[in-house]
């Protein structure tokens, strides 16, 4: 068995601020000026990966699972080549084709066919090779009739369909996958996993990060248990995932038990007690993801008899952006009183419009008038994971702002 | 780096051949622009310069003089804009696929030669109809296309890797390229700047290769050698250095971008 991937000690350090970011030249120069022989300002750094070491042998299908911003995709792209470590040592033995995202490099004004061998020769095909596999991709695909339109005429699906088409002929030693099973109707789904079976059978190494842990399930032998960087579990894709679901399931209970929430402001005669995410149906939801339906279940103890109490709460980004502000009261909803003893409120969202990412909740209960605060700044944490909210491949991310609207585009041509 | 690019001269030609496409199916007159702008260009320059402020084309018919200065003026400085503004334009490549990062701003050298071979091939024929006879000095033509490319892209580079840097550099390099234009013999010949300022020329790749253009055209027009020479050079030399630049800023380019 050939060794295909080795790596060792693998990190990497993202710097934060500025530094990162659009800087000007003019900044550049203004900070020389203030000081000419001082170092540049030390930024703020995070470490993605920290001392990540792994082997992958041929025939080898691993999963890498975790929590958002826990290093998965940095991990892959490192693995591709796509930014350097920080520290630490990759060797691959043979062709790699990562596959970050379907469709890269597709330009809307060429054809179907053109980007075929744009986006092959982009993967790293030889226009021979595209050419070879050329009617078997265009099979694959099933785009056949439009194969000479500018791909602009496109539907969503079919553009995804034909661009992983394109990388399902890549015939490489190792593939590297970033989250393209989440998006497509189940049809495709079937028809990607069993191009990922058959990369299996023909002993090719596949690297496969996915939220579907289902799919993980299903398709990996292996899985890798990503958390803040490090490898935090190696083995049985089974095991991981079960290890991975109940962190999750320990987290819940405690994450959101608020009995113990400090500094928490309110003369307590009633206090929230725990905060639950349940899904639409009343299970409760371990994993929220972007644009899912979501039922939080805010439980309370009341000391003594309430009268008109009002419950609500902020949501902010880990920024501290007030995202939104929500209460009963808003709803025209009235409480007259509340016995002593525990109880619970419901909200029901529809759809969390969130973008992926780390929230903050800040619960209150006061009284009438509002000034009276009997519980306030109650922290809770929500995290958001990625979606494929519109269907397209695209997942969201929080460069695209911190909400997103429930919306259709329509492109209309005189 | 050279070896790299052999490596990938697939996708060099592809995304060349993407820019060539698309510039010219979005556009209603197509391939007509590569001739539109320096002809147009040539019209202002010839009644301007030519007609109202009356500076010399030393002996040169002024269409001529203008028109073979700005067929590489033209590649020159779209070359330097397209490739200083790729590796910007193309991030979300950048972002996701590997590949050897100076490919885009080499595709987008070898994507602007297609217009330049168009006007070149527009300029022979203008050459052709004021009867001037066209002489073996033509074999020097394809050197001097390849010292532009060189240029172009070593500059283009450089600006690119820049730019991944320091956003800014999108609004400087218009303006460089304008100030570039007036100090290169373009609406006035290398002959008319005085001998204290010569130096200053010589300084600026551009004018031995420009004026090397036009020499290339009409065999009367008086080459001054040793400018370029100069023009080689220098170029060798801004050539190697960005190449340096790129290579050491390449590594970081996928996080800043």
């Amino acid at each position: 068995m050939t060794r295909r991937i080795e790596v060792q000690g693998l990190s990497k350090r993202y710097r934060l601020g500025r530094a990162q970011h659009d800087q000007m030249l003019r900044e550049r120069l203004i900070e020389m000026i203030k000081r000419p022989l001082g170092r540049m300002k030390e930024t703020e750094s995070i470490w993605a990966l920290r001392d990540v070491s792994f082997d992958a042998d041929e025939g080898e299908v691993v999963g890498i699972i975790g929590r958002n911003g826990a290093g998965k995709s940095t991990l892959l792209k490192v693995l591709s080549r796509i930014t350097y470590p920080t520290s630490g040592e990759v060797k691959i033995n043979g062709r790699v084709a990562s596959l970050l995202e379907v469709g890269t490099g597709f330009h809307d004004e060429l054809t179907g066919r053109e980007n075929i061998f744009l986006n092959g020769s982009i993967l790293g095909m030889r226009k021979r090779e595209v050419e070879e596999r050329f009617d078997a991709i265009v099979d694959f695909s099933g785009v056949e009739q439009f194969i000479d339109t500018p791909i602009k005429h496109y539907s969503s699906g079919m553009r995804l369909r034909l661009g992983f088409a394109v990388a399902a002929h890549l015939e490489p030693d190792v593939l590297i996958v970033d989250e393209v099973l989440a998006v497509g109707d189940a049809g495709f789904q079937k028809k990607c996993i069993q191009a990922m079976e058959g990369l299996r059978n023909s002993g090719r190494t596949v690297l496969f990060v996915s939220h579907n842990l289902a799919a993980v399930e299903n398709l990996c032998s292996r899985g890798i248990w990503i958390d803040a960087g490090k490898i935090r579990m190696d083995g049985a894709a089974k095991d991981i995932i079960a290890s991975y679901m109940s962190s999750f399931v320990g987290e819940r209970v405690s994450g959101s038990d608020l009995s113990g929430a400090r500094n928490r402001l309110g003369s307590g005669e009633i206090r929230y007690t725990r905060l639950e995410t349940l899904s639409p149906d009343g299970t409760p939801c371990a994993i929220i993801r972007s644009g899912d339906g979501l039922v939080l279940r805010f439980h309370y103890h009341a000391e003594k008899l309430m009268r008109d109490p009002s419950f609500g709460f902020r949501l902010y980004t880990e920024m501290g952006t007030l995202i939104t502000e929500t209460g009963h009261l808003l709803h025209g909803i009235h409480i007259p009183k509340v016995e002593p003893g525990d109880g619970y409120l419901e909200l029901e969202i529809d759809s969390l419009n969130l973008v992926p990412g780390q929230y903050l909740f800040s619960l209150w209960i006061t009284g009438q008038p509002s000034k009276i605060v009997y519980d306030g700044d109650v922290r809770a944490s929500l995290e958001v994971e990625v979606a494929d909210v519109y269907k397209s491949g695209r997942m969201l991310d929080s460069r695209h702002g911190l909400v997103y609207f429930p919306q259709r585009w329509r492109v209309k041509q005189a | 780096m050279i070896r790299e690019l052999w490596a990938y001269r697939e996708l060099v030609y592809f995304l060349a051949w993407r820019d060539v496409k698309v510039r010219y199916k979005q556009t209603v007159l197509g391939v007509l622009w590569a001739v539109i702008q320096p002809f147009f260009t040539m019209v202002v320059f010839t009644l301007l310069f030519g007609q109202l402020a009356k500076i010399p084309t030393d002996g040169i018919p002024a269409p001529i003089f203008y028109f073979s200065a700005l067929v590489p003026w033209i590649y020159f400085s779209s070359t330097v804009t397209n490739a200083g503004m790729s590796l910007v334009a193309n991030s979300g490549l950048l972002t996701k696929i590997y590949f050897p990062r100076v490919i885009l701003p080499a595709a987008a050298a070898l994507g602007n030669l297609m217009d330049f071979l168009i006007s070149s091939v527009f300029l022979v024929g203008f050459v052709v109809y004021y009867r001037i006879p066209l002489g073996l000095n033509l074999l020097l033509w394809p050197a001097l296309v390849v010292l532009l490319m060189l240029l172009s892209l070593g500059l283009g580079a450089f600006f690119a890797a820049l730019n991944v840097k320091y956003r800014d550099i999108k609004y400087a390099l218009p303006f460089v390229i304008q100030l570039l234009m007036f100090t290169t013999p373009i609406i006035y010949p290398a002959s008319m700047v005085p001998e204290r300022f010569q130096w200053l020329l010589a300084l600026n790749p551009l004018s031995g290769l420009i004026e090397a253009f036009r020499y290339v055209v009409v065999p009367s027009h008086a080459l001054d050698w040793s400018l370029l020479e100069l023009s080689v050079v220098s170029t060798g030399v801004l050539f190697a250095a960005s190449v340096a630049y790129f290579k050491s800023t390449e590594k970081a380019m996928a996080d800043l971008v």
